[in-house]
């Protein structure tokens, strides 16, 4: 017989115990009537989503838009023959600073010279990295010390809040700009310093969850068998966090990608050499009124990339959210 | 009350001093510092630059500088500014007023928010509602340094002006160059005011006392102002002060763009020379400022809201 063994913790089944288990609230994920339910809640969502045809193109609009950025290099390489950082040069043989589209560069030329398309593709590589990994900062961040705050109370709870508040109170792109200005991060430092800003959010919207769901009976039931507060925390509430956890970490990615723009386009943030939609546009405004062609795309890409991001987070709560 | 304002000052005193010592700390340790902007200053000579050194408090051991720096700065003297070679507060006066103007008018922008969130819930799901939805959903995912770009493209293309810098000639002038940037600065909060009054009003339409004051056979009107509206707005206080840093601080970007003469300007003019005293100096009016907003929008919600206790 073909048990799922390979779950770490799955017992095999003892007659008595199953029997005896099967009703309580300890039932987790090893007892097999609970498997189907969890999954039903995961197709009623998707049921939802199916008839929700803005999320829908939403998401289509974002995988469409990863893709390109992820085959960026070979898109590069076969179509447009160029590289982020080669210098263009016009039919005529002359270096092609702040060319308008033409042959060759279907979206222009910067004042280097190089292909705006080119350093499109290769900038949404960027901005999306730091996007993603701000919220993963975030939410692993965020979620540990909601849920500690909420299920614990207390002296906990307060040292969180206290932490909570203190980073909702630092003027964030002072902050952001003077440590750039003397760290000089690279993506991954960026991400985390941007993260830093970003977990007090979620952390205070798992605390809500959790402090509702810590009332509920079957919490109660839990302990009363002896669960520890850890397999309380990770098997009992933690679950019903992730809901939530999926729509902030939408939002996170949306406003992480507008944060880093923003930061890239004062030239903090990301580095010149390595592209950015934010930092693309970096430089002074009487560039762009002789070169406007090179100021629509960047914009375009970071508008359309949030707007997805924002509305699949939407659906998604939608989707979950049984009252809707 | 008295228990929760001096709570909330010393944690606010504790956020203030960490902010300014970390600031410190990190401009005198990494190796970007105070010494490669004075180095990188051409004609600058080596006997000229140990005279900086020693005018500028460079040459003291970190410790016996932090000590230096904390307690003049605690009376708001942060030494001088290597760029304006004055006291980094005065510069900041002098940059304060512009800053406030746009703030304000960002701000009453920012306001129109409320009647917007009231029309889209009174009519949910309903034409006002969803177009104010789509505005809203868009007015959340442009960048708004994007937007203004745009707008001066657009604006020098098509009539060969945009507004930069402040209008000095007259109300007509002031007012032109004024209001784009206020409503680039001002959008984000109509949009957070619009959706969270719109969710506001959506509740206290449910509330029994709603369907009460209805049933007693008050006018629509009277069910409206009086027990509708009165509700829905309390909770609204805390963004009021919300706000407040979020102008202060976000108005870099746009002060920037438009040239705007103010402290965001004056802070990545700062940062681009270098001028750390200047920028330390920022950092700390700026962090006092959000704490005050926080501060003020508690305590006001306290006096709007007699339920709310301070524990």
């Amino acid at each position: 017989m073909s048990e799922p063994t390979f779950r770490p913790g799955a017992r095999l089944p003892r007659p008595e115990a199953a029997v005896r288990r099967s009703g309580t609230a300890d039932a987790g994920p090893e007892v097999p009537e609970s498997g189907p339910r969890s999954r039903g809640a995961y197709a009623r969502a998707w049921a939802k989503l199916r008839h929700d045809p803005a999320t829908l193109v939403a998401g289509a609009v974002l995988t469409v838009i990863v893709c390109i950025t992820l085959l960026a290099p070979w898109i590069a390489d076969t179509f447009l023959q160029t590289t982020p950082e080669r210098i263009m040069r016009t039919p005529a043989g002359r270096i092609a600073v702040l060319q308008p589209p033409g042959p060759g560069y279907p979206l222009g030329t910067d004042d280097l010279g190089r292909d705006a398309l080119t350093r499109l593709l290769f900038a949404g590589q960027v901005s999306l990295t730091i996007g993603f990994l701000v919220a993963l900062v975030s939410v692993v961040v965020g979620t540990l010390a909601g849920l500690v705050a909420g299920y614990f109370g207390g002296w906990v709870d307060d040292i969180v809040n206290a932490m909570v508040q203190f980073v909702f109170n630092i003027p964030g792109l002072f902050v952001l700009i003077i440590l750039s200005l003397l760290l000089r991060p690279d993506v991954l430092l960026l991400s985390l310093i941007f993260g830093f800003f970003f977990w007090p959010g979620t952390a205070r919207q798992v605390r809500g969850v959790v402090l509702s769901v810590r009332a509920l009976d079957y919490i109660t039931a839990a302990r009363a068998l002896g669960a520890s507060n850890t397999r309380i925390m990770l098997r009992h509430i933690l679950p019903n966090v992730a809901n939530i956890v999926m729509v902030v970490a939408g939002l996170d990615v949306a406003a992480a990608i507008l944060g880093e723009s923003a930061l890239s386009f004062l030239g903090f943030g990301v580095q010149v050499p390595l592209a950015s939609w934010g930092n693309m546009l970096s430089g002074s405004q009487d560039m762009f009124r002789r070169a406007p062609w090179l100021v629509y795309p960047p914009g375009v890409m970071i508008f359309t990339t949030v707007l997805s991001v924002v509305l699949v987070a939407d659906g998604l709560r939608d989707a979950f959210d049984p009252r809707v | 009350m008295r228990r929760f304002l001096t709570r909330r000052l010393i944690q606010s005193a504790l956020l203030l001093w960490f902010l300014m010592s970390f600031t410190f700390a990190l401009t005198r340790l990494t190796p970007g510092g105070p010494e490669s902007a004075l180095l990188e200053q051409p004609n600058m000579e080596r006997v000229d630059l140990e005279r900086l050194r020693e005018r500028f408090g460079l040459n003291d051991p970190l410790p016996m500088a932090y000590a230096k720096w904390l307690s003049s700065a605690v009376r708001l003297d942060f030494g001088r500014s290597y760029h304006y070679l004055r006291p980094p507060l005065d510069v900041i006066l002098e940059r304060l007023g512009p800053t406030v103007q746009l703030g304000l008018m960002a701000y009453a922008i920012a306001l129109l928010g409320i009647p917007l969130g009231v029309i889209a819930a009174f009519h949910r799901g309903k034409l006002p509602d969803i177009s104010i939805r789509v505005f809203t959903v868009f007015g959340d995912s442009v960048p708004n340094w994007w937007m203004a770009l745009v707008i001066i493209v657009v604006l020098s293309t098509l009539i060969g002006w945009f507004p930069h810098g402040m209008g000095r000639g007259g109300p007509g002038e002031w007012f032109s160059h004024i209001i784009i940037p206020a409503l680039i600065l001002g959008l984000s909060g109509t949009v957070a005011f619009t959706r969270f009054v719109r969710s506001q009003v959506l509740e206290v339409l449910e509330q029994d006392y709603v369907r009460t004051a209805r049933a007693k056979g008050l006018t629509e009107l009277r069910v409206v102002t009086r027990h509708i509206l009165r509700n829905a707005l309390i909770p609204v206080v805390t963004l009021l002060g919300g706000l407040l840093p979020a102008l202060v601080s976000g108005a870099a970007i746009t002060e920037g763009i438009f040239n705007w003469p103010g402290m965001g300007r004056l802070y990545l003019e700062a940062a681009s020379t270098r001028d750390y005293p200047v920028l330390l100096a920022i950092i700390t009016v700026a962090t006092i400022a959000t704490l005050l907003g926080t501060l003020l929008a508690d305590v006001t919600y306290g006096y709007v809201d007699p339920r709310v206790r301070y524990g």
